[in-house]
């Protein structure tokens, strides 16, 4: 199993995402943008960082990339996609996932650790959870809001494709607990198969234990074993 | 053909939150001003050869559609004058 970590000009998790996803025992390469998708690729992580220094919005620019094509056949061939914060923004604005992840409400950064609740356990990223379950996992983005109309969020809810929602320690989903003003605290959800995601908060940061705090990420990035 | 410039202006639609624009308003307020409600948008001026206005508009609306602006959150519009 190889796992291209995608490095644009920007990225800057790309090396994180490669020794969490060796530390689950998953074979991951970073791969430059500009060469293309290795064509024994198994499975593809967008990174965290700062793409193209955000510009016109989080992720525009690198969704452009024509690395995005091979990305989005990839998707349609099964290969399981991930995209984690920058990379969760490059997701939405490529269309391999619905609606856009825009600014905080609070119109600032924010880095801290978070509590995410499982909302369906019936997939790759979350078999590793039951559904219900609350994991901590931390966010680090000034563009994190996620919007979308409400006629795709009901079907989004209706087709259970919301992964985590922002939630208290003991799982309740509240304003207090939303750190961005996500429509129904919306943290990640699913593409149009089960086996592409986005998200905004990081697994991969929450993956060694060497980092001294959660591990909750690992079950995430265990999709890729 | 004749050189026109395009004017994109992208706008977040209505009832779509936007913090920048609730912080900048707050701090007119702070300097004293007094206003209701303070929206804000982005705008591309795009200077292109084209046979008409309507081709060039068209050109600049399909620029709008692919990166310009995000459908999910984003109204634009398009107003062409002749360079």
């Amino acid at each position: 199993m190889t796992v291209a970590v995608i490095t644009f000009g920007g990225s800057n998790c790309d090396r994180d995402a490669v020794r969490a996803l060796a530390h689950v025992g998953v074979d991951a390469e970073r791969v430059w943008h500009e060469d293309g998708l290795p064509s024994d690729v198994d499975g593809v992580v967008l990174p965290g960082g700062f793409s193209y220094g955000d510009y016109l919005r989080a992720g525009a620019m690198a969704a452009q990339s024509p690395i995005m094509n091979e990305v989005r056949d990839a998707a349609e061939d099964g290969i399981p996609v991930l995209g984690v914060c920058n990379g969760a923004q490059i997701g939405c604005e490529s269309k391999l996932t619905p609606g856009a992840f825009t600014t905080n409400a609070s119109a600032r950064f924010q880095c801290e650790s978070v509590y995410l609740r499982v909302e369906n356990s019936d997939t790759p990223w979350t078999a590793a959870y039951d559904a219900g379950d609350v994991i901590e996992i931390p966010i680090a983005h000034g563009e994190g809001r996620f919007e979308i109309g409400e006629d795709r969020y009901d079907e989004l809810v209706a087709d259970d494709r919301i992964l985590f929602r922002y939630c208290d320690a003991a799982g309740n989903v509240t304003d207090e607990a939303n750190p961005n003003g996500s429509r129904g605290n919306v943290a990640g959800i699913l593409g149009e198969r089960e086996s592409v995601a986005v998200m905004m908060p990081h697994p991969e940061r929450a993956t060694l234990p060497d980092l001294g705090r959660s591990v909750d990420g690992e079950g995430v990035l265990s999709a890729f074993v | 053909m004749t050189t026109y410039t395009a004017t994109v202006t992208v706008r977040l639609k209505r009832g779509v939150l936007d913090p920048e624009a609730e912080t900048t308003k707050r701090a007119l307020e702070r300097l004293g001003f007094e206003l209701d409600a303070l929206r804000s948008a982005d705008q591309f001026e795009i200077d292109l050869d084209a046979d008409s206005p309507e081709a060039a508009a068209d050109r600049a609306d399909e620029m709008a559609e692919r990166l310009l602006a995000n459908p999910t959150i984003h109204d634009y519009d398009v107003e062409v004058d002749e360079a």
